[in-house]
Order: structure tokens, then sequence, then C-alpha cells
């Protein structure tokens, strides 16, 4: 028989509070109904008969937390996705980045990378690249691994190269990767100027004054109250007039920030820092 | 025929050949239905939310749904396309860029289980003409959680393969025609007298 909704809802805390404690990964911030619906998936994939079975896996076998980690994020993306977000960055956002000597982006919650390599690719063709340095951050070290390696399936690049094309890309992507074996690696020219790195923003601070901040398809995966927290942070780690990208379906209308912040452009989600 | 006094909320959800049932029977809900709808329609993911706007009449509150909203009495709410739509706990809406489910983001199965999880017996679940899985379990989710469980007749529907798939799931279901269909939806419709208080 399937378990009440509040039963489950029940050990899904107990199992997000044993996370915490145990491995200072914090998720209990989390919107609830797309993670009870990941975490049956992983019930089921560790063999665990419940949620509570899972609890007890994670607390005693160290090895288990990677794989349940697996399934607590979500990294699923595109290069140049929702092309016409970046076709707005170009038009907002890279004139204004233009104007400083050095430029810091922030890529939070970066998943497997591709994001990040496409403003690396926007900044390169823009001939900014060699003074920019692109921040990117996710909590998932597997994630940052892959993001890191830059390798993806070659079928995907088809996509890819439309979306490019799409977004207004001044070159051929075909310039940024190397294909062999049914793979392509992204170019090491782009990965020189990233730094990828561990943040949480659900417990860690604001970030070193960046330009620029872009983090999609994250918010979503939140509670008002840790929107509320991760908004903070960028607020707080943006220069003054500095820009936060969101994604297509993600705005600050529900957040207690709001008001600290400026419409660029509506469709494409793109905000910037008032003061 | 079926007791719609206990309803809190209806969800529906449809593919192939559910756009034209569906435009049939939203109006009957009149302009400030007592409950929430909300409504997953596999589209083409390059169609826009056209799909919301065309289907709203009669003076209807028709949105496509957003992040962290609460939801509304008498709000007809679409799932955004590219996006799953699900019902938190509290009953506020959530979006999610999780893989699709049955090759379909937004997923049917995915707005009906997390809506079955935050509104139990409380919720009507529809499922009409479509030529995939999508919303059977969604479908048998409402139904193990005491809700009611309504399918368009599969050969009424112009794609029977979907409310056949959701029948199998929740045998409990009524199977009925769009005329059945519409006159259950009619039983949301508030009198006028009484509209002014649906907030209190």
């Amino acid at each position: 028989m399937r378990a009440l909704a509040h039963e489950v809802d029940l050990e899904i805390r107990l199992l997000l509070d044993a996370i915490y404690h145990r491995y200072q990964h914090d998720f209990r911030d989390y919107a609830v109904a797309s993670l009870r619906r990941r975490l049956a998936q992983a019930v089921e994939h560790l063999g665990c008969l419940s949620v509570s079975g899972l609890q007890e896996r994670v607390l005693h076998d160290p090895t288990a937390f990677p794989s349940v980690l697996q399934y607590l994020t979500v990294p699923v993306s595109d290069m140049f996705r929702d092309p016409w977000y970046f076709r707005a960055v170009r038009e907002h956002v890279v004139p204004v980045l233009r104007t400083y000597p050095s430029i810091k982006l922030w890529i939070a919650g970066c998943g497997h990378g591709e994001e990040v390599y496409s403003f690396a690719i926007v900044l390169a063709e823009e001939g900014m690249l060699d003074r920019t340095l692109i921040y990117a951050t996710d909590i998932n070290p597997a994630g940052l691994e892959a993001a890191q390696a830059g390798i993806y399936p070659l079928d995907r690049f088809r996509r890819f190269t439309e979306n490019h094309r799409r977004a207004g890309g001044k070159s051929s992507l075909s310039a940024y990767y190397r294909a062999a074996y049914g793979s392509a690696a992204i170019d090491k020219r782009l990965k020189k100027r990233i730094v990828f790195s561990d943040h949480s923003l659900a417990t860690d601070s604001a970030f070193g004054e960046v330009q620029f901040v872009s983090c999609r398809n994250v918010l979503i995966y939140f509670n008002r109250t840790l929107q509320d927290r991760a908004v903070g942070l960028f607020h707080d780690s943006l220069c003054r007039r500095g820009f936060l990208g969101l994604g297509a379906k993600e705005s600050l209308r529900f957040t207690a920030h709001a008001a600290a912040f400026a419409e660029v452009e509506h469709d494409a989600r793109i905000y910037q820092r008032k003061a | 025929m079926i007791d719609t006094a206990r309803i809190d909320a209806i969800v529906v959800g449809g593919s192939a050949g559910a756009f034209t049932v569906l435009s049939s029977l939203l109006p009957a809900l009149g302009p400030a239905p007592r409950v929430p709808v909300l409504v997953v329609l596999h589209l083409p993911p390059d169609r826009p939310s056209a799909a919301a706007a065309a289907l709203g009449g009669r003076g209807q509150r028709v949105k496509e749904a957003e992040d962290k909203e609460r939801i509304e009495a008498g709000v007809i709410y679409f799932a955004p396309p590219g996006y799953h739509l699900l019902v938190e706990p509290d009953r506020s809406l959530a979006l999610a860029f999780d893989e699709p489910v049955h090759h379909s983001r937004p997923s049917i199965d995915v707005l009906f289980e997390s809506a079955a999880d935050a509104f139990g017996e409380g919720l009507l679940g529809v499922i009409l003409s479509g030529a995939n899985e999508d919303g059977a379990a969604g479908l048998g989710a409402i139904s193990a959680r005491g809700g009611l469980t309504v399918v368009q007749r599969p050969d009424t529907a112009e794609h029977p393969f979907m409310p056949a798939a959701a029948l199998r799931a929740a045998p409990a279901s009524a199977a009925l025609s769009v005329d059945e269909l519409r006159s259950i939806f009619a039983g949301f419709d508030t009198p006028s007298r009484d509209r002014g208080a649906l907030d209190d």
C-alpha cells in the first residue's frame, strides 16, 4: 500500500535533516513536490523500501550519499538553452561589461557546465574573454567534475549548434570543441578563464564582487524562504548596477528583493541591481 | 452522478485531440468557478501558451501557472510549455525542469501525483483524449488518495489511448461523454449572487 502523503513528507523531512547534519548539504528549504518524486526514484534505484530506508543507508554508508545527491540535484540543460536569453545578454549586458577593465561572472548552479561554456563563447566572440573570469559553482561534486571535463555526447551538438545560431552566435560553434568517438570536448582556451568551485546557495555566503550573475532553473527548486536567501546573495555579490539573469519562468516578483532590482528585459528575465 | 460538493480543485490532462474537448468544457465552468482548475495539455514546445488565452472564455481568469504562486479559487492555470507543473503541500504552485516523463514536459502524471498528495479526497482528476499513457499513473494516484476520477469515454475520444490507459490504472473512474463531462463542469459554476463572497 502506498504510504499517506504526510507520512512520506515526514520521512523526507527526517532524511533531509539527516543529510544536513551528516553531510552539511542543506535541502531543507527545497520545494517538496518535485523532491518527493526524485526521492521515490532514489529509493527504487538504491533498492530501499522507503525514504526511511534511504535515510538509514545515507547515514551508515557514506558511499551511498553521492548517488542520492544525483537525485537531489537537477542538472538538465543545453548549450545556449533559451537562445533569446543569450541574445538579450548580448544586447543589454555585454555593452556594459565591455566598459570594465576586468570582468567577473558568476554562473550559480552550473550543473554539467553547458551554460558556463555558452557564456565563455559569447565573451570570446565579443573579444572580451581574455579579461574575464567566470566563477561556475554547484553543490554536486560529480556535476562539477563533469562540468570541468566539458565532454558531451556528440549528438547533442546538433541542438547546441542550432541554439547558438539562434542566440546570435558570431562564429561557428565547431571552433570551440573537438569531436572524437561520438563525444565532443570543449576547447581548453575557454576553460582557462573558468574557475569551477563548490558553493551552496543554501549555506554559503556571498561571492566576491561580480558584474553579472546567471542562475537559471535553480530557484524553481527552492521554497520562498530559500529563494529569498539566494536572491539576497546575488544582490550582495553584484556590483552597483550589476546584472542578474534568471530562468525563463522565474522572476523576482514573489521574492523579498523585488524592489532592489530593475527589470531590463522581461521575456529574457534579466534584471539590474539598483544601487 | 458525481458529488462535486466535496471537491476543492480540478486537474485536467490531455494530449492529441484534447484541445477541442477542453475548449467546449471550460466555458461550462462559468466566469468564476468555485474551485481552481489546473491543466496540462501536451503541445508542441515552440507553440507558446497562446493555447491558454484561446481557451479562456466568458470573462474567465485563465493564466499560465507561475512558480510559487498561491492557488486561487476561480482561476484556470495552464502549465507553461517546457516545464512540469506541481502542487506543493501548502497548495502553492511549483515549476520544475526535471527530465520529461513519457516524453512529455509538462507531464500529466507529475501534476496529478503532486496534486493528489496536496488535495487528497478533495481532488477531481480528468483525463481527455490523447495518444500516450501519460496521466494514467497520475489518475491512479488520485484514486488511491480517495479523489474522484473521470475520463473521456475512449470511444468518443479522437485518440482513445490515453483515456483507455487511465481507465485501466484507475478502474473506479467514470467514463463519460463530452456532454456528461460538461454537465459535471457546470456544477462548479457559482450562482451570480454568491460571486462576491468567493474570497471570504
